[in-house]
């Protein structure tokens, strides 16, 4: 007669141990002073979180055309509603606002293929998009070909022209710094080390605003009669030399972490300059890079609100403007709130995407 | 507003030097009747003056101005292009050729007007800095304001302003200085302050902006001289005498009560001074080197002085500023145009 050794089923752990009880022991009230945080906050949620949550959605107003809408005295949406268009699209004509939909509906469909791991051919269309789809958007936003009325520079404004501000400058001043940061490391050529030494360093040692600014009013004042750039041409221009000198710096830092045994295992092999740093040197160094890179992507997408100094009406500026519309009067909290959740999208989403890059490319260096 | 106005000659002065009085003549009138549309400079964002509506079409008092000068050139008010320019770069862009004209509320000063370059066309608002108090105080002028706090926007000149006006009615006050508007009229809603100064026209914006608008008042005294008008470049005399003369068109066109709606009719009627302003007899528009319905152009699609005032900032718009300064020289004011004849 054989007995079956059956043990007892396991005893549930302590429930003060697991689950929601057991999180909240563990987080927020493992110790005294914990405990006192936690209060503490809680009550500073409790006191600010109320109001604000009657003022922005409870007590708002979220339907109609006037301030007379307005009449709760919570937020008024209405306002930004009403001038949606103008914060999106500037002083772009309404009937050819399609056209920048196209180009964020064809852009979005280019990338959305980048984001999945097993799709073919991103090389190529990362290529695509990099040097042939500005030129597709240039012709879409500036129009005069193929029947599409011109519309100029001075009437693209809104959100549209914060992005476009903001892409232009991240695309066009990523290489020109990768060049910079090569060109600095550069001990065997001394002039062209000088002068990316003296490119960087002055252009960091001015202020944007104060490129933007003497763009904008010296520059016109030192060139010929009749002849004037496009003021935001102008703009583009500084704002990527201005970026270009501090993405140097934060892929210089990169270069330097790379250990010297990595550069002279490139040469024994008998790679070419070019192969060993495209090869062999920058792969490694972009990668660890990346955070300080998106760091002075959203600087940049911040800083492009500081083209109002030079007359460019980016969505802040179209929002200031619209403060100033004799009808919209004292509705300055609302625009600047709807501004700043904007510009929480977009930067927080470039963090986000950042982080995800960092963690598929982690390869070597985990910590 | 006035900080810059400042800062910007010192920065425009010296460098403006150079282009000042370069080969100019003649040659804006030709160039934007080539080109087919006015480039007006106007500020980027100002109740009443230029702002956007819903559309983000341009409308205000200093947008008409240009409207008006299209009006009498091409017969179409709408032949206007907009540059949005802040306080700093308005004199460098009029000078380099960047814009026509620049009717930007800016004060028409001697330094301005001999040193930069530019001549003014005319006065199309009559500003100058005021009080406003709430109507707790029971205060009916400044006079009575002796030891208040006063709110005021950062900027040199409205501060001097004040302190200027405080000395010489022998009378204390303590300055409370803030930097954006938003700022300044908070702190008046929430009593730190007795009194808010800035430029009227600005005062009756601020007042809006109030919880109460009601609350407040405006008081009718004027500490200073803020003439505003259209600004050309200095040397192109046709285009000079267009913009002054749009201007002048609807300052007569009031006078004699020619309206936007009434104008057509008008062009019939038997008064010799009504008809020379329409250009029906008399004088003709070639003197101007315009069409003879000039003025008629210019009433029918922007209308007369008072038209646009009331239209912008006066009773039609959010803003209610009464005319004051700006009636008619016969009404009270010191509005006042050549005739033409």
């Amino acid at each position: 007669m054989s007995h079956n050794f059956v043990p007892l089923p396991d005893q549930p752990p302590p429930t003060a141990s697991v689950g929601a009880i057991g999180w909240l022991r563990r987080n927020l009230f493992s110790s005294i002073g914990n405990t006192l945080l936690t209060l503490l906050s809680i009550y500073v949620l409790a006191v600010s979180l109320p109001p604000v949550i009657n003022w922005a959605f409870i007590d708002a107003d979220w339907v109609g055309v006037s301030r007379d809408a307005c009449t709760s005295g919570g937020a008024c949406w209405v306002f930004v509603s009403a001038r949606f268009e103008t914060f999106m699209y500037g002083f772009f004509p309404a009937e050819e606002t399609w056209r920048i939909n196209l180009i964020y509906g064809s852009l979005f469909l280019c990338m959305a293929p980048l984001f999945f791991d097993k799709f073919p051919y991103k090389v190529q269309l990362g290529a695509f998009v990099i040097f042939v789809f500005p030129i597709f958007g240039f012709i879409l936003m500036f129009g005069g070909v193929f029947g599409l009325t011109p519309v100029e520079t001075s009437q693209w404004g809104g959100m549209t022209l914060t992005l476009l501000l903001a892409s232009v400058g991240c695309v066009a001043a990523l290489p020109l710094g990768i060049l910079l940061a090569l060109g600095r490391q550069a001990t065997n050529m001394p002039a062209v080390k000088s002068m990316c030494v003296l490119f960087i360093e002055f252009w960091r040692g001015v202020p944007l605003i104060t490129v933007l600014f003497m763009s904008s009013v010296m520059l016109p004042l030192f060139l010929p009669e009749g002849v004037s750039f496009d003021k935001l041409l102008r703009a583009l221009i500084g704002i990527t030399l201005f970026q270009s000198a501090y993405m140097a710096e934060v892929v210089r830092g990169g270069l330097q972490a790379i250990p010297k045994g990595q550069y002279e295992a490139a040469d024994a092999l008998g790679l070419s300059y070019w192969k060993k740093m495209g090869l062999i040197v920058l792969p490694q160094a972009m990668k660890i890079v990346i955070p300080g890179i998106v760091n002075t992507f959203i600087a940049l997408f911040k800083d492009t609100t500081l083209v109002i100094i030079v007359g460019l009406l980016e969505i802040l500026g179209m929002v200031q403007n619209a403060l100033n519309d004799p009808n919209w009067l004292g509705y300055s909290t609302e625009g600047y709130v709807f501004t700043a959740f904007m510009f929480w999208i977009f930067c927080f989403s470039m963090s986000r995407y950042s982080q995800a890059l960092e963690r598929k490319l982690h390869t070597g260096h985990k910590r | 507003m006035k900080i810059l106005r400042i800062s910007v000659l010192t920065a425009v002065a010296t460098a403006g030097m150079a282009l000042v009085g370069s080969a100019h003549a003649g040659t804006t009138f030709d160039a934007v009747k080539k080109k087919g549309f006015v480039q007006c400079g106007v500020s980027t964002g100002l109740p009443g003056f230029s702002a956007t509506d819903d559309k983000g079409a341009w409308k205000g008092i200093d947008v008409d101005a240009c409207r008006a000068v299209a009006a009498a050139l091409f017969g179409d008010a709408n032949k206007v292009k907009y540059t949005p320019l802040n306080a700093k770069e308005r004199f460098t862009a009029l000078q380099s050729g960047e814009v026509d004209m620049l009717p930007r509320n800016t004060t028409w000063t001697y330094t301005r007007d001999t040193s930069l370059g530019l001549n003014f066309a005319g006065v199309n608002y009559y500003d100058g800095q005021g009080f406003m108090v709430t109507k707790k105080l029971g205060v009916k002028s400044a006079k009575e304001l002796s030891g208040a706090q006063v709110c005021i926007q950062a900027g040199t000149t409205t501060e001097l302003n004040l302190a200027d006006y405080f000395r010489a009615n022998k009378m204390e006050y303590k300055a409370i200085t803030y930097d954006s508007s938003d700022e300044t009229v908070k702190a008046f809603e929430s009593g730190r302050c007795d009194m808010l100064t800035s430029d009227q026209s600005q005062l009756y914006a601020l007042r809006i902006k109030l919880a109460d608008p009601s609350s407040a008042i405006v008081l009718p005294e004027i500490i200073s001289k803020e003439p505003l008008g259209p600004v050309v470049r200095q040397g192109d005399d046709e285009w000079f005498n267009l913009v002054r003369w749009s201007l002048f068109a609807q300052l007569n066109a009031e006078e004699a009560g020619i309206t936007m709606k009434n104008v057509d009719e008008m062009m019939k009627s038997a008064d010799p001074n009504v008809r020379r302003i329409l250009g029906v007899e008399g004088v003709k528009g070639e003197f101007l080197g315009v069409d003879d319905k000039w003025a008629y152009n210019i009433i029918k699609q922007v209308g007369n002085y008072g038209e646009m005032f009331e239209r912008n900032v006066g009773q039609g718009s959010a803003l209610k500023i009464s005319r004051g300064q700006n009636a008619l020289w016969n009404k009270g004011g010191i509005q006042y145009a050549p005739p033409i004849r």
